[in-house]
């Protein structure tokens, strides 16, 4: 596929092979990204980064992405005194942010902010998240995290632990890692459980997905657990999610019967899902996972703009 | 010999083949009633039906129904047939189908789509006829709950 000029919406738009070809450039920038190569690649491009809600994490990681490759950005990161809060369409800003920059990456708490800003622009539009919709970037750099730290995608099983059912990012990682030849996991209390679409929708592409609901029944023959962060708000009951969020906590103790080169990831930020002591150890891929962000998003950068051909 | 259900009109739209007991949705998309109307509408329900078993008619006198409006009763109704009247000769007949993809026919039903937020565009829906007609939106991806409602 040629990227240039291509709007990124959804991780549903890609094929196998886009996805690989993303993954193979953000090798490539790395080091880059690593601050230990400059790149011209973005000189006198300009990126737009507008935050209808803030979200600093994919914010930085978007500009740091920009910027090493020399480019700039401009932007806001939340909507307080922009003129949206004013009552301006979405539309108008994106056609005024479409003509300050070559490329616009959006954030916005409505699900399909991006699909119509997309039809709004005249420059390639990123998908930074909208609502509870997509956020194809952080499926990238989960997948770029997966082969580069387990060592490749396919032939991995991997654990997906938490919110299955509201976690958005969960969602499209299900959806893309289906794509490869992966054994997924799903692993949470049943009333946090994958949606049964998704496990359906799972199931047509490849074997058909495991629903358990303890850490302890995967532990032991997983790749990759993936911890996703359980919000106290699902639960009317306090005294429920404390003991939910008791269960599904990744110790040391809980990892023991792993495999040695197996990895735990995790979006960020989170709150009790891991204990700090995992940190030190080898499994800790989270904080590897944040710093992939950075060349996921350059590749995606340097191919919508066309950088990539230069 | 055939007994008659409603009288023949002589220039209008006859829509038939409608889902038994869906007559009044199916005028109810079309706006009637309407204060405004000064041309008899007929409507026969749980008429007996060879194909059917049962089907409710629906004859509007002196109106031909827009694209939007046929695309409308094909979401509820997928196998209703149109006449259209001319001079009490039939001017043309065809069945419904049901689109692909709508555009502006429907509201989605997500509170937090971003089409319901006053932005300048159209909805536009997948349409796909499995078990049940289901309309996804194709800004969203949800699914429209309950189509009846949802239509505009
Ligand atoms: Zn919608």
């Amino acid at each position: 596929m040629n990227f240039k000029g291509m709007h990124i919406v959804s991780v549903r738009d890609f094929s196998r092979e886009d996805i690989e070809h993303i993954l193979d450039l953000a090798d490539t920038f790395i080091p880059t990204a690593r601050g230990e190569e400059s790149s011209t690649l973005m000189n006198g491009k300009i990126m737009a980064t507008l935050f209808f809600e803030p979200s600093t994490r994919t914010r930085l990681s978007f500009e740091s992405a920009m910027q090493r490759l020399g480019g700039r950005v401009l932007g806001f990161a939340d909507p307080g005194g922009t003129s949206a809060k004013k009552g301006e369409t979405l539309a108008d800003t994106i056609r005024m942010a479409a003509a300050y920059s070559d490329l616009i990456v959006l954030r916005h708490p409505q699900e399909g902010a991006a699909r119509l800003a997309s039809k709004f622009s005249d420059v390639p539009v990123i998908n930074a998240g909208d609502g509870a919709g997509q956020h194809p970037t952080q499926t990238l750099l989960d997948l770029l995290t997966i082969r580069r730290e387990a060592g490749s995608i396919d032939g991995k099983k991997v654990a997906l632990v938490g919110d299955l059912k509201y976690g958005r990012t969960v969602h499209s990682l299900a959806y893309a890692l289906a794509m490869f030849d992966t054994e997924l996991t799903f692993v949470a209390p049943p009333t946090l459980q994958m949606p049964e679409e998704m496990v359906e929708t799972v199931g047509h592409m490849g074997p058909k997905p495991k629903l358990v609901n303890s850490v302890e029944e995967v532990v032991a023959d997983a790749d990759v657990i993936y911890v996703t962060r359980i919000q106290k708000e699902r639960f009317p009951d306090p005294a429920e999610y404390r003991k939910v969020a008791e269960v599904y906590k990744i110790t040391p103790e809980v990892l023991e019967d792993a495999k040695k080169k197996m990895i735990v990831m995790h979006p960020l930020p989170r709150v009790k899902e891991i204990s700090p002591e995992v940190d030190d150890t080898e499994y800790a891929a989270y904080f590897k996972q944040a710093f992939y962000g950075v060349p996921a998003r350059m590749a995606l950068i340097s191919l919508v703009t066309g950088g990539d051909q230069q | 010999m055939k007994e008659l259900k409603i009288t023949p009109i002589s220039n209008g739209t006859a829509i038939d083949h409608i889902e038994a007991g869906m007559a009044m949705k199916v005028a109810r998309i079309l706006e009637i009633p309407d204060a405004e109307i000064r041309s008899t509408v007929s409507i026969a329900m749980y008429v007996k039906s060879k194909k059917m078993g049962f089907k409710d008619i629906l004859k509007i006198e002196d109106r031909v129904l827009k694209k939007k409006e046929v695309n409308k009763i094909s979401l509820i109704s997928p196998n209703a047939s149109i006449v259209i009247i001319k001079d009490q000769e039939v001017l043309e007949k065809y069945y419904v189908s049901l689109p692909k993809v709508i555009k502006g026919i429907a509201k989605c039903s997500n509170p937090n789509c971003i089409t319901n937020r006053g932005e300048p565009v159209e909805t536009e829906f997948q349409v796909t006829n499995g078990k049940e007609i289901r309309l996804r939106c194709l800004y969203c991806d949800k699914n429209v709950t309950d189509i009846l409602a949802s239509i505009v």
